[in-house]
């Protein structure tokens, strides 16, 4: 079963290939994102979602959150692409709904593999179908950004599989199986070498860092997310670095199961802040309001890294907020794209006064600014105030109070040019033939529905779920597996 | 056969001064021959240094006005710092003629001596020529002698000894096997320090006709008569000391008895026919890539040296 | 081991710097061609016997990293007609100088992590290390996307030497990974690279900067 849930996306995305209609290819992908949120629901809620093939193939505690935050993010976002793409006619879409469906394929892939080895390879799978996504516009700058995007992702991944040799010859100057399953290196983490295993996480996080954008490895992020469609950013922002950071969390309980967490703890801590610091700086007087939700998920990310860095209630804060985030950055990506639709500009030059142009993308992306810098009663206010308590009663209180002070930074940076993109007159200019459809809002509402749900109330089996995934991080060698 | 063994143990350090007098101007001719061949010429007879030597002590030398004794005293100096220099290195079988510890510092500070004669002659001619030689000298040897230094002290380290005739002896061989990686870099480098030590291209060219473009050449235009007989004596001496510690290091063989003296003279014949081959087939390097070349020379000593340490 | 296995990484290490050094790019992607070969016969000399999938694993190394790679190089640089490098962001001296500390220090940190007692004395683990950071400084400091794209071999070079070290236990899933993984890579890089030149006529990635803060 649950090699089915990887399958069938990239068979669907290989079959996009052979549509020959222009018009009815781009369905291909919400149908795809409805098989696979089925799928994806009969695994969370029976018992089919069993190991396979000895267990490189498996779903923990972890997997289940992520599985259904993966799936429904998609599904939510796949509604957008026909409505998209029909305002791009002149583009050619096979290649884009391919690449989104074997996108969301790798991404399950990253998820479920429990074989360290495989999840590698999945990572580098996304990264390679990313890339014709990034370069839909197909001008001299998303080509620049696609290039960056390919090579420093490539540099990140080579170094995320030089860190793995690390650990396996942890394992095999130990004496044991040199073995790149999950089960067995938690199992036998106490008994690793610890030199090596320093040294693999180190590695690692800049390896997966990269991937996940955290800084000073964050430099693709503006420009990827800056000239790639809305939609793609809403996907990447949170979807794909949010599977970059499960991987990177696999090798975070390893750490712990073998008793030396106080180094991928004090790590994550500083790249956290180290990011929000970053995000704080760059995101002052941006005019490009993309570019300034690339820095905003540069600075998500760090928040989740800080929280992981937190422990204990932490965990369960970082793992909240990126659902949460995820939801958030889909609002943010989706509308800025109808936004440069409507306005055919990036920057708050040619952008103004969005809230009478395009009134409910205009609305929405005022809102998502509110719900992305954690205003009440939206869901990551809940998350941000989670870590923060699981700081104070840490004991961290100087990082704590950086962390306050850097949200604030951000919250400002943010707003002068949110403001400036909603408020004001429109340009003359910017009376186009663009007209708002229900297949291009639908999807922000709903995940602002989401945002506002998680924020007022966090259901039950949610709430489960994500304790019990905190849980399986923090104490890995006795969480196991669930069925 | 005591006696007999006296005999040896005299006639060895005259033999070696015999052959390190009388040898040296050959590799030249060698040099000479073999760019001459690769050229489809005949070219000159293999003894022609020796003529020309001969003619230049027949002559008189020409001083200029402007010129001091710095001027006269340089090329005696020269070549009396590099003939003490011939008598540290060993050659042949057994060691050099004079050993002591520290004695490859000796050598290099004596190489270094000779070097700074040569230039301190070239800046009393007062020209523009040769001051320009005389500062791209300078430059050039503060980047090779590191790596000549570097490359001697990695042959040190491996054979545990601090006297040319001592890490260069028998325990080269024995050495080969295990630090043969260190000791292939070493030699790559110390044929790279030869080349750049001596003039040869891809440093210098030895027979343009072009002022701006010479190194060593320009230095030594004001010489005359038997001054520059000595400048060409002590160059090919110079050529000499380089390629005999070469030949210890690729060729170590040190067993007393003629094989040793055999393989000095094929190893002084490869050597002089591999820089004719070098200077026939390679293009002279642009003066700004020079200091990029020597560097990666002393790279290489420098690798060797690691490559010993760990 | 097998008496040619140092030698063959000490020249890797040497072509590692001859890259750092070097401006023409017909030099240096020759450089890294011969590098994969060196790769090629590494792994043969690197098992005790010669079994099919080590031969095969070895074949593939030289056919990929030897030939297919250096040619679709090649004919990205005739493409662009591009000859040399210009100088990159550090100088080539500079280059040259934090090659070998690089390598420096990729031998005394390998003496610092506890060894196989088969890997103690030998240069395997210094010299990936060395690769990999060499790899790393041609990626950052320099301009022109091709040797950008060398830089990478390199890096990836390094990973496979490392998956070399670890023959023994783990399968040779790593280094079919690796080279499968540098093949798509390559190739999709290639083709960026073509569409870079096609879009600005040159490859030089100091004109991809219209995409800055301002």
């Amino acid at each position: 079963m649950l090699i089915l849930v990887v399958v069938v996306p990239i068979a669907m995305g290989l079959a996009a290939l052979a549509v020959p209609s222009a018009r009815y290819r781009p369905w291909l992908v919400p149908a795809g994102g409805v098989l696979h949120a089925s799928l994806a629901v009969v695994i969370l809620t029976t018992d089919l979602g069993q190991p396979m093939f000895a267990s490189w193939l498996a779903i923990g505690a972890l997997g289940r959150v992520l599985l259904g935050f993966v799936s429904a993010q998609f599904l939510v976002c796949s509604f957008y692409a026909p409505g998209y793409l029909a305002l791009r006619p002149e583009r050619s879409n096979r290649m884009f709904c391919a690449a989104l469906l074997v996108l969301l394929g790798t991404m399950t892939l990253v998820v479920v593999s429990h074989h360290l080895g495989l999840m590698w390879v999945a990572v580098e799978t996304s990264t390679l179908a990313t890339a014709p996504l990034i370069y839909f516009n197909q001008n001299p700058r998303s080509l620049e950004a696609t290039w960056k995007y390919l090579l420093i992702g490539s540099v990140g991944i080579a170094l995320a599989l030089f860190g793995s040799l690390f650990l396996a010859y942890a394992a095999v100057h130990a004496g044991l199986d040199s073995s790149l399953l999950f089960e067995d290196l938690v199992r036998d983490a106490p008994r690793l070498s610890k030199p090596w295993l320093h040294s693999a996480f180190v590695v690692l996080v800049v390896g997966y860092g990269t991937k996940i954008g955290l800084a000073p490895m964050h430099t693709w992020k503006p420009d990827a997310y800056g000239e790639a469609p809305g939609l793609v950013g809403a996907l990447l922002a949170g979807g794909l670095t949010s599977c970059a950071f499960c991987a990177l969390l696999r090798f975070v309980q390893i750490c712990y199961a073998a008793g030396d967490g106080a180094l991928a703890r004090q790590l994550l801590l500083a790249l956290g802040l180290v990011s929000m610091a970053v995000a704080a700086v760059f995101m002052a007087r941006q005019r490009d309001y993309k570019r300034m939700l690339a820095y905003s998920s540069v600075e998500h990310m760090g928040i989740i890294a800080f929280g992981i860095g937190i422990g204990g209630l932490g965990t369960f804060g970082a793992l909240l907020h990126l659902v949460n985030n995820g939801f958030a950055k889909g609002v943010m990506f989706l509308t800025a794209g109808n936004i440069h639709r409507a306005f055919g500009s990036k920057t708050t030059d040619g952008v103004s006064g969005a809230i009478r142009r395009v009134p409910a993308s205009g609305g929405l992306f005022l809102a998502g600014f509110l719900a992305v810098t954690a205003s009440p009663p939206f869901g990551l206010f809940l998350s941000e105030l989670t870590i923060l308590k699981a700081a104070f009663a840490g004991g961290h209180y100087w990082p704590a109070g950086v962390f306050v002070a850097l949200l604030a930074i951000v919250f400002l940076g943010m707003a002068s040019t949110v403001l400036g993109v909603v408020q004001g007159t429109p340009p003359a200019a910017a009376s186009g033939r663009y007209r708002e459809s229900v297949l291009v809002v639908a999807p922000p509402v709903v995940f602002l529905g989401l945002v506002l749900v998680l924020g007022l109330y966090v259901p039950d089996w949610l709430h489960r779920a994500l304790v019990d995934a905190a849980a399986f991080v923090e104490t890995a060698a006795a969480g196991g597996l669930r069925p | 056969m005591e006696g007999g063994q006296l005999i040896v143990d005299l006639a060895r350090p005259i033999l070696q001064l015999v052959f390190v007098l009388v040898v040296p101007p050959a590799m030249l001719g060698v040099i000479a021959r073999t760019k001459a061949r690769f050229a489809g010429r005949v070219g000159p007879p293999l003894l022609q240094p020796y003529y020309d030597l001969a003619r230049l002590l027949r002559k008189r030398s020409v001083f200029s006005r402007t010129t001091t004794w710095v001027f006269r005293a340089g090329p005696v100096i020269g070549l009396t710092a590099t003939l003490v220099a011939a008598t540290l290195v060993p050659i042949g079988d057994g060691g050099a003629v004079f050993a002591f510890d520290g004695d490859f510092l000796v050598l290099a500070y004596l190489l270094g001596l000779a070097r700074f004669f040569t230039m301190a002659a070239a800046l009393d001619t007062g020209s523009a020529f040769e001051g320009m030689g005389a500062a791209r000298e300078a430059t050039f040897a503060c980047l090779a002698e590191p790596a000549f230094v570097m490359g001697l002290l990695a042959i040190a380290r491996a054979n545990g000894a601090l006297s040319l005739s001592a890490f260069l002896g028998p325990s080269v061989a024995a050495h080969w096997p295990s630090a043969g990686p260190s000791f292939v870099l070493v030699a790559a480098g110390l044929f790279v320090v030869l080349l750049a030590e001596n003039c040869r291209i891809p440093f210098d060219d030895p027979t343009t006709h072009l002022e701006l473009t010479m190194i060593h050449e320009v230095m030594v235009l004001d010489h005359s008569g038997p001054a520059l007989g000595f400048i060409l004596y002590g160059a090919s001496l110079k050529l000499f000391v380089f390629a005999a510690l070469l030949i210890r290091l690729v060729i170590p063989i040190t067993e007393p008895g003629w094989a040793a003296w055999l393989a000095l003279a094929a190893g002084t014949f490869a050597i002089a026919v591999a820089i004719g081959v070098v200077e026939s087939t390679v293009a002279r390097l642009r003066l700004t890539h020079v200091p990029a070349f020597l560097l990666a020379a002393c790279l290489l000593c420098a690798l060797g040296v690691v490559l010993l340490v760990r | 081991m097998h008496p040619i296995f140092d030698p063959l990484l000490v020249l890797i290490l040497l072509l590692n710097l001859f890259v750092l050094g070097s401006s023409r790019l017909r030099s240096v992607i020759g450089a890294s061609a011969l590098q994969g070969v060196a790769l090629g016969m590494l792994t043969m000399t690197a098992h005790g016997e010669l079994t099919l999938d080590v031969v095969l694993v070895a074949l593939a190394a030289v056919a990929i990293k030897g030939i297919v790679i250096p040619r679709l190089l090649h004919k990205a640089m005739r493409d662009v007609a591009i000859e040399r490098e210009v100088e990159p962001l550090i100088g080539f001296i500079p280059s040259l100088l934090a090659g070998a500390l690089g390598t420096a220090l990729a031998v005394i940190f390998s003496e610092t992590l506890p060894l196989l007692p088969a890997h103690k004395g030998s240069l395997i683990l210094p010299s990936s290390f060395a690769t990999v950071l060499t790899g790393f400084i041609i990626l950052t400091t320099r301009r022109k996307a091709i040797t950008q794209v060398v830089g990478y071999l390199i890096l990836e070079n390094g990973i496979f030497i490392m998956g070399l070290a670890l023959l023994d236990a783990m399968p040779f899933l790593v280094e079919v990974g690796v080279l499968l993984d540098l093949f798509v890579a390559i190739f999709v890089m290639g083709i960026i690279i073509n569409h870079i030149s096609r879009e600005f006529r040159s490859t030089d990635v100091a004109r991809l900067s219209s995409l800055k803060e301002e």
